[in-house]
């Protein structure tokens, strides 16, 4: 019975909390409407944007989720020195705000890049990075780290007795892939592929940037063009419902693909064999070096640029990073305050759907319907903007911790909930020495994104704030907007600096805490 | 019984004015407003002589301005307005926010071209050019034509979301009119790529990603004077420069006319004007009296000035970014 009121409770927290996420997406959108007047029909153009939004989100997602594959193995089954530090380095663009991660990306890919140069040097045709080919690039390199990281969670979560079990038994590489490793990827790899189709649903200064004109007009491209340009809030909200629709869409397919892996609990023990071979060894070198070439080059592009100005920044930019800080850690303690019970309570489907919308929800929508609801409150806008931040980088951050958790969780129940039942474990003790400690890992790096997310998140709240407290990805466009390029790319680094760091902390806490 | 606690805590966190300090809330775009723009140094100079607390409220850019102003619609907290550029007041005076600011011009205007409006005050202006590294250029062109012709690479702004960008827009509509289209398709293959914003686009060309960068003719000016760095430098186009001119308005529903007023008439001071060379980069709207900073003086002079009229320019709008679209979508 005290089982039984657990669950009851997970589950009325979890509904709780879902529900508050599908009201700060789908509410927002209808406010958006409401003040509107209704929605909007769609142009051919705004269709053009649907289609090619809609085509480099899969194909980016994809190839992310293909580099994945081969970079999380080899990842696992190696061991050596500073091995630990390197997967924390990979998941580094992922936490990159997008104008940093888009200047390190030009300074080794575009046409006055490392990449081109080389090419001259050994007199070859240079190649542009601008069009569809530069979208997808960063979006894979945006995206490649989270992919690696799901898929490494993955075959860190196959009990090693079972690689054991293989070696004895003399599988070859080909009969463990069969084995073990293509059932724990048909459970992980769709939820993957679907976190990043739906991140590169709403890319907008990715998309225009690198994508060399208005032929990468991308849905979130439109909804400027119709807040900014036109002044047309109801085609804005038409156009955020599509979004939703395809990640319906989206979601209900990669449901229908995945799998539960079925592996069964093992003893944690550590013991690892890697396989044999010198040519899987060489292999592996190869495939783990090139990753970690193309995902650092931009990441020392944008380090070397910007340290020198580290001395020489303003007093306000430290400023913002104290409050940016804060913003983050505030935003972390709820991603997990929320995040917990959504993955603990029984599986319902629109539980999951809630706490995927986030990933969907148009900023400027969300922006814009949180201050048309907000407003008639009477609050002064600038009061608001930290608390909004907290609370928009929270639900933003929200879809990837879930994603993260979700499957370790369901492990956890699948192995222990009937040993944790007969022993009469419940309540806070069952929290505290079994979900804890066994979701310890995923939470860390849960926590971690939560943080450097929210650290380099802009955009929803410029309705909200004033230049009192701005936060550093704010102040850093502000540099830029004054010309000031050399305090930019030293705010840029610090900005980087910053986020990598709360992730490394809070990770690496997770790791240690993992028994 | 927690929650309502913390309720009010957010409540009383709320700043609650000095009772006696009327407040005077200026809308601006961010790069006017940011420490480092000429909003803290006008802000001081005003409440020296009002006797009122005046608040700066940062909003994006001029487009981002005018859409928060049409999302509160009367019930704005703003009292005046600083930042649209001529390219939105059409749409700014359509929506009835705006009340007449009744200054008759009595000071000598500083503008290239006549302006006049009931609604809207001039307070800085500048020519739209294309930047270049004369290290990197030696001979720039001299005309879009010459450019389309040339293998150049230049980075524009995109019009749907940067001012700069519907600024480039009418540039080529008011030079070509019927042949902008053509234009257009002769330049997609020098256009290296379409930014969000003026920052996006500036940061690439300083960085070395294209040779030219849609700017404005006194960009030069900040690397001379702040930088000390003289290679940069704006090409004169022979089918003339079009005009940036950034105004400020009084919201009709303003709760603080007199101060508001007062304001508009404050932006055409010497202490508001002399602020605008050396911190918005841009020309002020009335001469000042020690003259321009040094360093403007080696900025080029475009002898023809393009603007199409407010009117003009909202009726050409939507087709200039079809064909704009059309053409570089190719």
């Amino acid at each position: 019975m005290a089982h039984r009121a657990v669950a009851l409770n997970a589950g009325r927290v979890a509904a709780l909390a879902a529900t508050l996420l599908a009201v700060l997406v789908l509410g927002t959108l209808a406010a958006v409407a409401l003040r509107a007047g209704g929605l909007g029909g769609l142009n051919a153009d705004d269709w053009s944007a649907v289609r090619f939004t809609a085509l480099q989100a899969a194909v980016s997602a994809t190839l992310s989720v293909a580099l994945a594959i081969p970079a999380a193995r080899a990842l696992n089954r190696r061991r050596f020195a500073g091995r630990g530090a390197m997967i924390t380095i990979l998941g580094a663009p992922f936490l990159l705000p997008v104008i940093v991660a888009v200047m390190g990306i030009q300074a080794i890919f575009g046409r006055a890049g490392v990449l081109n140069d080389l090419l001259a040097g050994l007199g070859l045709a240079r190649w542009s990075i601008y069009g569809p080919q530069g979208v997808i690039l960063a979006h894979v390199f945006f995206n490649l780290p989270l992919a690696t990281r799901m898929l490494l969670h993955g075959w860190q979560a196959i009990p090693s007795e079972r690689f054991r079990l293989a070696q004895s038994l003399g599988f070859s590489p080909a009969d463990t892939q069969r084995h073990l490793e293509w059932p724990m990827l048909r459970a992980r790899l769709p939820g993957a592929w679907l976190a990043i189709f739906l991140v590169c649903l709403t890319s907008f200064a990715v998309a225009l940037t690198l994508g060399g004109g208005p032929r990468a007009t991308t849905i979130e491209l439109a909804i400027y063009q119709a807040f900014r340009f036109d002044f047309d809030l109801a085609r804005a909200a038409s156009l955020a419902l599509v979004q939703v629709a395809l990640c319906l869409v989206a979601l209900a397919l990669t449901a229908w693909v995945a799998l539960p892996s079925g592996f069964g609990a093992g003893l944690d023990r550590g013991g690892h064999l890697p396989p044999a071979g010198a040519w899987l060894r060489r292999q592996d070198a190869a495939v783990i070096g090139l990753t970690l070439a193309f995902l650092l080059a931009p990441l020392l592009a944008v380090l070397l640029r910007g340290v020198p100005g580290l001395a020489a920044l303003p007093a306000q930019v430290w400023h913002a990073a104290a409050r940016s800080l804060l913003v983050a850690l505030a935003s972390t303690g709820l991603v997990l305050a929320l995040v917990l019970p959504l993955v603990l309570a029984p599986p319902r489907r629109w539980i999951g759907l809630a706490a995927t919308l986030p990933l969907i929800a148009s900023p400027l929508v969300l922006g814009t319907g949180l201050y048309l609801v907000l407003r008639p409150l009477g609050l002064a806008p600038a009061s608001l903007a930290l608390p909004v931040t907290v609370l928009v980088n929270a639900a933003l951050a929200l879809p990837f911790a879930f994603r993260t958790l979700l499957p370790a969780a369901r492990t956890l129940h699948a192995d222990y909930d009937r040993l944790a039942v007969s022993l009469s474990l419940g309540g806070l003790a069952r929290l505290r020495l079994l979900t804890l400690p066994r979701l310890a890992r995923p939470l860390g790096f849960s926590a971690g994104l939560a943080a450097a997310l929210s650290m380099g998140d802009l955009g929803v709240i410029t309705l909200f704030t004033d230049h009192e407290n701005a936060t550093l990805p704010l102040v850093l466009y502000q540099l830029l907007g004054a010309y000031r390029m050399n305090d930019a790319a030293a705010a840029a680094t610090l900005l980087m600096g910053l986020s990598f760091a709360l992730f490394w902390a809070l990770d690496r806490a997770g790791a240690h805490a993992d028994p | 019984m927690k929650y309502t606690s913390m309720l009010a805590g957010l409540v009383l966190a709320t700043p609650v004015w000095a009772a006696d300090e009327p407040v005077l809330t200026v809308y601006a775009y961010d790069s006017f407003t940011s420490d480092w723009g000429p909003g803290p140094v006008v802000e001081a100079a005003f409440e020296a002589t009002c006797g009122c607390d005046l608040q700066f409220v940062g909003a994006g850019d001029g487009a981002a301005l005018l859409s928060r102003l049409l999302l509160e619609g009367a019930s704005t907290p703003a009292d005046v307005v600083l930042g649209l550029d001529g390219n939105l007041t059409a749409q700014a005076a359509a929506s009835g926010l705006f009340a007449p600011h009744g200054l008759i011009a009595t000071t000598a205007s500083a503008l290239p071209v006549p302006y006049d409006d009931a609604l809207f005050v001039p307070f800085d202006w500048g020519w739209f050019a294309f930047v270049y590294d004369k290290t990197r250029l030696a001979t720039p062109p001299d005309s879009f034509a010459a450019l389309a012709a040339s293998d150049l690479k230049v980075v524009i702004e995109d019009p749907r979301s940067s001012t700069p960008g519907l600024g480039l827009l009418m540039w080529v509509k008011a030079a070509y009119g019927d042949a902008a289209a053509g234009i257009w398709t002769d330049l997609a293959d020098n256009i290296v790529t379409v930014t969000p914003g003026w920052s996006e686009a500036y940061g690439m060309f300083l960085a070395g990603e294209a040779d030219m960068v849609l700017s404005y003719t006194t960009s030069p000016a900040y690397h001379l004077i702040a930088e000390n760095d003289a290679t940069k430098a704006a090409a004169p186009f022979t089918e003339g420069h079009y005009l940036q001119v950034e105004v400020a308005g009084k919201l009709a529903a303003t709760d603080q006319p007199e101060l508001a007023d007062a304001f508009i008439a404050f932006i055409g001071s010497e202490a508001f004007q002399s602020v605008i060379p050396e911190t918005n980069w841009m020309y002020p709207a009335k001469p000042l009296a020690a003259g321009l900073p040094e360093g403007f003086s080696t900025l080029i002079q475009p002898e023809k000035s393009l603007l199409l009229g407010a009117d003009a320019a909202q009726a050409a709008r939507d087709g200039a970014l079809a064909e704009w679209r059309t053409a570089l979508s190719r």
